[in-house]
């Protein structure tokens, strides 16, 4: 089942990805396209194979099939079968759906940590955004509240010059004025990037995204508008098993 | 009081030793998740390698700044044979923990059947510094100088390994990399050349306690290296699997109940005790005295 057609240049191509591990089998032949520019919602049931479709383009788990990045420069790379740090290097950034920042160093060295070779690195753009972070970059990472630690974990992504962020459930566990603060600045940030943005609270969706990428059983299941997804209750209840007026996935 | 302060002394000299050993275990362990078997075999090739020199490379000796070059010497060799072994053997081999410790172990027992297969199995007096072979009078007792000079060496390793993983950027990585690895990777950092990087640490610094270990027992031996490596291991375990500043307690109360254990009981004896310290921190703090890498 899919959408309307979409445009636009593709960012990232994935083609018949299967990642097979522990014993179980997901995604299984995932094919999807991010278009430069916007933020594409990549939606689902819990284990409908969000999070390991992520760190399969990323190379953080062995995978099979075929997935590509589009550069500003126009040229076409194969990332699949390369290492996850080479992957990043492209100008690819990650944040996890569990944050992983590192808890042992402060948060000016975990910001250190992600300075990238050959890019710019936005100190002053990341302490606009989160001034609470300079406050606190003394301050051991894992002594800081879930919500700041979201904050360091977007700010390793904002820090550096990226075409792409994957980030995974960044409200995951936070207050409501929290994740209203990490929308603004995702928001903000898609007005210079592309987001692939796997989420389940669909009101940061219906804020934010332009495409939707549903995903069911390890396949995708319907590509598209995301206003036109989320415009439609029957389908969003039929695809995600929910109302569309608010509430998660 | 003399005995106490001579055996207080004596224990912080061994100390050192299974410090040197130990800390470059539990960064690699730390780090890579490679239990290091080969490790003992460094020790080896550093004594042997220094033992070597201070014979036959020009310039070297058994004393003065000759003898500093042979240790030089033994602990660059020791250095190169490490960083090798991770590029050829455990590199291919991340991930896939059995394969590795299997290859560590076959190394251990190649390594040393080498160097015997050389050098033959009897011991060898190893060069030793006039002032290393006289007393210092501490608290009326006469202490051997060899003891300071392991003990400063630690020190000064100890430091030297703290400040690097505290001031620099690879330091930076290892710390991270200790905690969450994949996550490093997802930064864009390259983590194969700090696992490189830390297995040739551990090589040097267990390639000098080769050489110290050499001025220590006044011999030296194929062997040797795989018998101070049983201590060191338990170095890690009790000091937590990857904490220098965790190796460095664990080693001083290793080395100190060893020695008071052996004088005041029975010769031997200090291996038991070793043990039980072992079996007590384990059951009462399973991670280790602190879990955490500096």
């Amino acid at each position: 089942m899919s959408g309307p057609a979409r445009g636009g240049t593709p960012l990232l191509r994935m083609s018949d990805v299967h990642v097979r591990l522990s014993g179980s089998h997901i995604p299984q032949g995932i094919d999807l396209t991010v278009r430069r520019g916007g933020v594409t919602a990549l939606l689902g049931r819990n284990g409908a194979g969000k999070t390991t479709t992520v760190k399969a383009a990323l190379g953080l788990v062995p995978s099979t099939g075929v997935v590509e990045f589009t550069g500003d420069d126009g040229r076409t790379q194969r990332l699949s079968g390369r290492r996850t740090h080479e992957i990043v290097r492209r100008g690819i950034g990650y944040a996890p759906e569990d944050r992983e920042v590192f808890g042992g160093l402060t948060v000016a060295e975990n910001l250190t940590l992600a300075e990238r070779r050959y890019s710019t690195h936005h100190h002053d753009r990341v302490y606009e955004l989160f001034p609470e972070l300079k406050q606190r970059s003394r301050q051991l990472a894992g002594t800081l509240s879930g919500g700041q630690q979201q904050m360091v974990a977007i700010a390793r992504l904002l820090l550096n010059d990226n075409q792409l962020l994957l980030i995974d459930e960044p409200t995951k566990g936070l207050a409501p004025l929290l994740v209203a603060e990490v929308a603004d600045v995702l928001a903000r940030a898609a007005e210079e990037v592309t987001i692939l943005l796997v989420e389940q609270n669909l009101t940061v969706v219906r804020r934010m995204a332009t495409d939707a990428i549903v995903v069911d059983q390890g396949r995708v299941a319907w590509t598209g508008s995301a206003p036109d997804l989320l415009a439609d209750a029957d389908r969003t209840r039929e695809l995600l098993g929910v109302a569309t007026s608010g509430g998660h996935v | 009081m003399a005995t106490v302060v001579l055996l207080a002394i004596t224990g912080l000299g061994l100390a050192a030793l299974y410090f040197l050993v130990a800390s470059g275990l539990s960064l690699i362990f730390g780090l890579m998740g490679v239990l290091n078997f080969a490790h003992g075999a460094f020790l080896t090739i550093g004594a042997y390698g220094t033992w070597w020199a201070s014979e036959n490379l020009p310039g070297a000796g058994s004393t003065g700044w000759g003898f500093v070059l042979a240790v030089v010497f033994g602990v660059a060799v020791g250095t190169l044979v490490a960083a090798l072994i991770e590029l050829a053997l455990i590199r291919p081999l991340y991930e896939r923990h059995i394969e590795q410790v299997l290859v560590t172990v076959g190394l251990s027992l190649a390594l040393v059947a080498l160097v015997r297969a050389i050098w033959g199995a009897d011991p060898h007096p190893f060069p030793r510094p006039e002032w290393t072979q006289r007393t210092t009078s501490v608290l009326g007792a006469n202490v051997p100088n060899d003891r300071f000079l392991l003990i400063g060496s630690a020190v000064v390793v100890l430091i030297a390994v703290l400040a690097f993983l505290r001031f620099t950027r690879f330091g930076l990585i290892i710390r991270a990399g200790v905690e969450n690895r994949s996550m490093v990777t997802a930064l864009g950092i390259d983590v194969r050349k700090a696992f490189t990087l830390v297995f040739a640490i551990g090589g040097a610094f267990a390639a000098l306690a080769g050489a110290l270990g050499g001025i220590y027992l006044g011999s030296i031996s194929p062997g040797q290296g795989t018998s101070l490596l049983i201590f060191a291991f338990i170095v890690v375990v009790i000091g937590g699997m990857s904490s220098i500043t965790g190796a460095a307690v664990a080693a001083v109360l290793v080395g100190l109940v060893q020695q008071f254990a052996n004088y005041y009981a029975a010769s031997g004896v200090g291996d038991l005790s070793v043990v039980l310290l072992l079996a007590v921190v384990l059951l009462t703090r399973p991670s280790g005295l602190t879990a955490r890498v500096a």
